[in-house]
């Protein structure tokens, strides 16, 4: 049942004090039958801000997740309001296709302001 | 997102992965990253995480026993903290392709481990207010430099622990200079407990690094800032003022000023005790992993519940 000492390195790699960074399992990724689906959380810090991504956590339901975010996200006043979402509902782009999906912003330097040459001497421009 | 289709090899991706660690800037969970990377980061996240959860039971061992209302809010909220701090490494975690409840199981079958420090016992009610000293001071010096780590969840992460820690931290120190004011008997409760915990907190920033073979390699990944030898230096150069504004000694008859150095030097700590403690053989081990798995076994019924009624919901409203 216990182990003996020979996994290896011991690093202080575990934040809260040193943990094995070898002969530890990781783990197979596959998600575990019946497990709650997992939510995405977004909080408003404050009325005049956008909701801002925090962080994720399970639920059975989307009620219990926003109970369950007020307690895990906003202990000390961070925020006026919450959303969660399915994580699986949303669809983000791929990082792997950055490049040609932002291409298109790249070469239109005349959405900018500053592409446009103006006299100094003429103001509030 | 297969990488045939955008035309990029293996070798391109692991060009860009570079790049990005070179400019400081920050892989995110999305990213070509490398397997070995991934690996690491999940080891690391998740034990940081189990860390957190096993660490609520030393200190909640003294809620029912709190001396007054006013410390004992200040645990319970403290100790509410640590399980957030646990969620939110879970959280990070699952962003490398984990299931938070494999890694659960993973911790409970002990095929995962924690940090060394929350296998000693709390004896006296002393031990909460030198775990925030000691414990979270040690953890503050591991935690700071990984808000900076090379990948962004945890690096976020990070930051929202960093910033609950300092509480952890001051309520702990405060609650010792009550008690240093106070009664003899008080004053020996202090200084018996920082002889129980001041070798085990040394021992938290892991072996010298002549024993760290791994440590170049997060140090080039971003994931790791400075090596354990530094950080444990910071540590007992920060902690020694704050011992003699409490009158507390340090057990170390080695701990002395070194000019040249502009440190302090300090005795080597019990290698073998920490490798025998780490890997099953600490005082509390055992206790540790059977009250987590038996909280695991006992709430199974809560989350069935909940899962019945989520799907009972859905069902009606469909």
């Amino acid at each position: 049942m216990i182990p003996s000492s020979d996994e290896g390195e011991y690093t202080a790699e575990g934040g809260h004090g040193a943990v094995p960074t070898q002969g530890v399992e990781t783990g197979s990724g596959t998600p575990r039958r019946g497990s709650w689906p997992l939510y995405e959380v977004f909080v408003r810090g404050k009325r005049g801000l956008n909701h801002v991504h925090v962080g994720s956590l399970h639920a059975p339901d989307a009620e219990m997740a926003l109970h369950n975010a007020r307690d895990l996200y906003t202990r000390r006043n961070e925020g006026v309001s919450i959303w969660v979402v399915k994580a699986d509902d949303i669809t983000a782009s791929s990082p792997g296709e950055k490049d040609p999906f932002f291409a298109p912003a790249a070469d239109k330097v005349y959405r900018h302001p500053t592409f446009y040459a103006i006299p100094e001497e003429v103001p509030h421009l | 997102m297969t990488t045939a289709e955008h035309g990029l090899t293996e070798e391109d991706l692991h060009g860009v992965f570079d790049e990005t660690i070179a400019t400081d800037q920050r892989i995110e969970p999305r990213d070509w990253m490398p397997e070995a990377y991934r690996k690491t980061l999940i080891r690391q996240i998740a034990q940081h995480a189990h860390s957190e959860i096993i660490g609520m039971q030393p200190e909640g061992n003294w809620i029912l026993r709190a001396p007054s209302l006013r410390r004992k809010s200040i645990l319970l909220a403290k100790v509410q903290d640590e399980a957030g701090h646990g969620m939110y490494l879970y959280a990070a975690a699952e962003t490398l392709g984990v299931d938070r409840e494999e890694l659960t199981e993973k911790l409970i079958d002990n095929k995962q481990k924690y940090s060394s420090i929350f296998n000693y016992p709390t004896l006296s009610y002393a031990d909460v207010g030198v775990i925030g000293w000691l414990v979270d001071g040690a953890a503050i010096c591991n935690q700071v430099p990984l808000c900076r780590c090379s990948y962004g969840p945890y690096a976020r992460a990070m930051i929202r622990i960093c910033k609950e820690e300092s509480f952890h931290q001051r309520q702990g120190y405060e609650l010792l200079l009550a008690m240093v004011n106070g009664t003899d008997e008080q004053r020996a409760m202090v200084q018996e407990s920082t002889n129980r915990f001041w070798w085990p907190s040394l021992m938290m920033f892991g072996p010298p690094d002549g024993d760290s073979p791994n440590t170049q390699q997060s140090m080039d990944w971003g994931i790791k800032r400075h090596t354990n030898d530094e950080l444990r230096q910071r540590f007992v150069d920060m902690t020694v003022p704050q011992a003699e504004a409490l009158g507390v000694t340090l057990p170390d008859e080695g701990l002395v000023w070194n000019e040249t150095r502009g440190h302090y030097d300090f005795s080597e700590p019990d290698w073998t005790e920490f490798k025998a403690v780490i890997s099953g053989s600490g005082p509390c081990n055992a206790q540790r992993l059977a009250h987590r798995r038996r909280a695991h076994e006992e709430g199974a019924w809560v989350r069935e519940a909940a899962q019945a009624y989520a799907t009972k919901q859905r069902e009606g409203s469909a």
